[in-house]
């Protein structure tokens, strides 16, 4: 089943050649992207299955042995942020492909965009099972280049603004993280991580301590913890619907996985759990206050991703295996209902013509399916009991009162208050947007092609409508990748119990090291 | 091992001369400093290996090999800080084309709370109209009645006065 490993890397990118070629074709560019990452969830859920049966799956790169070429890596932690990344990415793509469709664009479509978000995808999956710290850097290379192009996609005024930030705070995370590479080659003589365990364990403490620091640091950057936080809320609203979806998804959570994965291999022991758990509550508590005073629905779902990056880090500053089984669990959860969210945005956007709250109101009168789109996810993050936000809360709770230290509970307490001002700036979202009469200025709906009146009744062909963006009903499309993901969302409930048993497994093994090293060096580290 | 010490001083200043131009408004200048700051980062990777002859079998002894590992890794770092480059030039560009400068611009909303917070202090530092630099482009020499440029109303009254005098 080895084999299998790399072709989360090599599908995607093979595909993003094809579609690269097949430029003027923009419906075989379609259906290439959409079997590509089809396989790719396949072959994830494969991985997932295997790699929680039979422990790590590892692959020698081209055959060279492992600590001079590069390994591949599928551990159950790799494998379930795969499986979760894979199926967002193909909602998403099925979203921006209703989106193209529904405004027109059918013979002069942006041509890069299959492409860029297919090698955006290898990136992504690149970075999960990256057995190797100089890979890992290539990986976020990949995903990060081509968030440039899809972010600037388009190159109007707002976007060139936005992206220069993005792209240069990014370019200064990479180079810290590349800098720190050549620290740990330097100080080691090696950078596979199977190999580091050992060698890190043999140096010096304060040494250890700067080149944790470094890598902190730079996984800080990407992972938007607070005081690096501020590019996000500036660059992420400004791209397209589905750009800013699979981003706010994806992008902060390979830093996030970036980051257990280096704090529990290389660098146990928590010598940094403190400095964690500080940073873990500014996080939560900064970023829902930011939440609070915005006005625009996109800016304020960004505020909420950095504050909910905040639980995640609680759960890995308490290097508990509790803890840390509730951080991934959080991360499945966090990368689903963060996403829809964004889809609903989109929708949002395109029902009303606008996603700024003053300018908004009566869409649930207007249009019911897309306020229970909005709404399920919605009471899913603040954690209302049933949904599996509750539960990833609730986990880390329970590993905080456990820890029993102050700080924990300092965290506890911050945690919940976090999830109450969650709910305030959600219910804040829906009673203007969605509750109140509706606008003087909202758009009236308009009829275009392809499209379904969100009550399900079927509209008559009226012709092509180029301009039918603002008020124009809702593309089936659209709708149903989000209606997905609602439903994956509520489906993580339904499985919460198997789910977090998998990553309680991940945790364990994250935290006991040896099955990690095992899996690439069967004889033993040379 | 003892890395080579006039590597580290060039690492450093690179570094440094990165920084103070990464900390720029100017999106050229940004750019300069992240061309700075990744040929110190290569030359960091580069000093991380062993020092020694070409890595090539046969044609060096094993033990006077230098490290190969760093070279490759230097390698792919160039090839990504070449397309980086390539991608911010694009980026100034189309920036120069659209505002008429590169300058990396505030965001909206921060500006906004800047808007705000400036209106306590009374008015800010803004350099609105520019009068006499508008009559030195003009050049026609032409009087204007146009009461937007009271350097050229001051100059006819102070010719004026001194005709009286006379």
């Amino acid at each position: 089943m080895n084999y299998l490993v790399p072709l989360p890397v090599v599908m995607p990118l093979l595909g993003a050649a094809l579609t690269l070629l097949l430029a003027s074709r923009p419906r075989a560019q379609r259906w290439v992207s959409l079997t590509v990452l089809t396989a790719t969830v396949a072959v994830a859920a494969t991985l997932l299955v295997r790699s929680s049966i039979d422990g790590p799956l590892v692959v020698e790169v081209g055959g060279w042995v492992a600590p001079l070429g590069i390994v591949l890596v599928a551990d159950q932690l790799a494998a379930l942020m795969l499986v979760v990344s894979a199926a967002v990415t193909l909602c998403v793509l099925v979203y921006s492909i209703g989106q193209g469709m529904a405004d027109g664009h059918e013979d002069t479509p942006l041509s890069v965009y299959h492409p860029t978000y297919l090698v955006l995808t290898a990136g992504v999956c690149n970075a999960f099972l990256s057995g190797d710290l100089f890979n890992l850097y290539v990986g976020f290379e990949i995903l990060l280049v081509a968030s440039y192009v899809l972010l600037t996609l388009g190159s109007t005024e707002t976007r060139i603004r936005a992206g220069t930030t993005y792209v240069v705070v990014s370019l200064l995370s990479s180079l810290i993280f590349l800098v720190a590479i050549g620290l740990v080659y330097s100080a080691t003589g090696t950078l596979n991580l199977a190999q580091l365990v050992d060698r890190l364990d043999a140096l010096p403490d304060d040494l250890r301590l700067v080149l944790q620091g470094m890598l902190l640091l730079a996984f800080g950057i990407k992972a938007a913890v607070f005081p690096l936080s501020a590019w996000l809320p500036d660059s992420y609203p400004t791209a397209p619907a589905p750009v800013t979806a699979v981003f706010a998804g994806l992008l902060t959570k390979v830093g996030v996985y970036a980051i257990i994965r280096t704090e529990t291999l290389l660098f146990p022991g928590g010598r940094t759990a403190d400095l964690l758990l500080v940073v873990a509550a500014l996080t939560m508590l900064v970023g829902i206050l930011g939440a609070v005073a915005q006005s625009d629905i996109k800016r304020l779902l960004s505020f909420t991703l950095i504050s909910h990056i905040g639980y995640m880090l609680f759960g890995v500053g308490l290097s508990s295996s509790l803890g840390l089984a509730a951080a991934i669990f959080y991360v499945v959860h966090h990368i689903t209902i963060q996403t829809t969210l964004f889809l609903a945005a989109g929708l949002v956007e395109r029902r009303g013509g606008s996603t700024a709250l003053d300018r908004l109101g009566g869409l649930a009168r207007l249009s019911p399916l897309l306020a229970v789109l909005f709404f399920v996810p919605a009471l899913n993050l603040a954690g209302i009991p049933p949904f599996s936000g509750f539960l990833g809360k609730l986990g880390l709770v329970q590993a905080g009162v456990d820890d029993g230290g102050v700080l924990a509970w300092v965290l506890v307490a911050g945690g919940l208050l976090t999830s109450l001002l969650t709910l305030y700036a959600i219910a804040r979202v829906w009673n203007l947007a969605f509750w109140r009469r509706p606008h003087p200025e909202m758009p009236e709906p308009q009829d275009s092609v392809h499209t379904v009146r969100t009550d399900g009744v079927e509209q008559p062909y009226r012709g092509p409508d180029r301009d039918a963006h603002p008020g124009a009903m809702l593309p089936r499309l659209m709708i149903a990748p989000t209606v997905a993901l609602v439903v994956l969302g509520l489906g993580l409930t339904v499985v919460a119990g198997p789910l977090f048993d998998l990553s309680s497994d991940a945790a364990d093994d994250l935290l006991r090291r040896t099955p990690y090293v095992e899996a690439v060096y069967p004889g033993g580290t040379p | 091992m003892t890395p080579n010490l006039t590597y580290i001083v060039v690492v450093g200043v690179l570094f440094a001369a990165g920084v103070t131009l990464l900390l720029e408004r100017s999106l050229t200048r940004v750019l300069m400093g992240v061309i700075l700051l990744g040929n110190g980062a290569n030359l960091l990777l580069l000093t991380g290996g062993r020092a020694g002859g070409p890595p090539i079998v046969g044609t060096t002894d094993g033990a006077e090999m230098s490290d190969p590992l760093p070279q490759a890794m230097v390698l792919t770092a160039i090839v990504i800080t070449l397309g980086m480059t390539a991608f911010l030039l694009a980026l100034s560009y189309r920036s120069w084309h659209l505002n008429g400068h590169d300058e990396v611009q505030d965001d909206v909303e921060d500006r906004r709370i800047m808007d705000l917070a400036d209106r306590d202090e009374g008015p800010g530092t803004d350099d609105a109209d520019q009068p006499d630099s508008d009559d030195q482009l003009d050049g026609d020499g032409r009087p204007d009645p146009d009461s937007r440029r009271p350097s050229a109303a001051s100059l006819a009254a102070a010719a004026g006065g001194r005709g009286r005098e006379a």
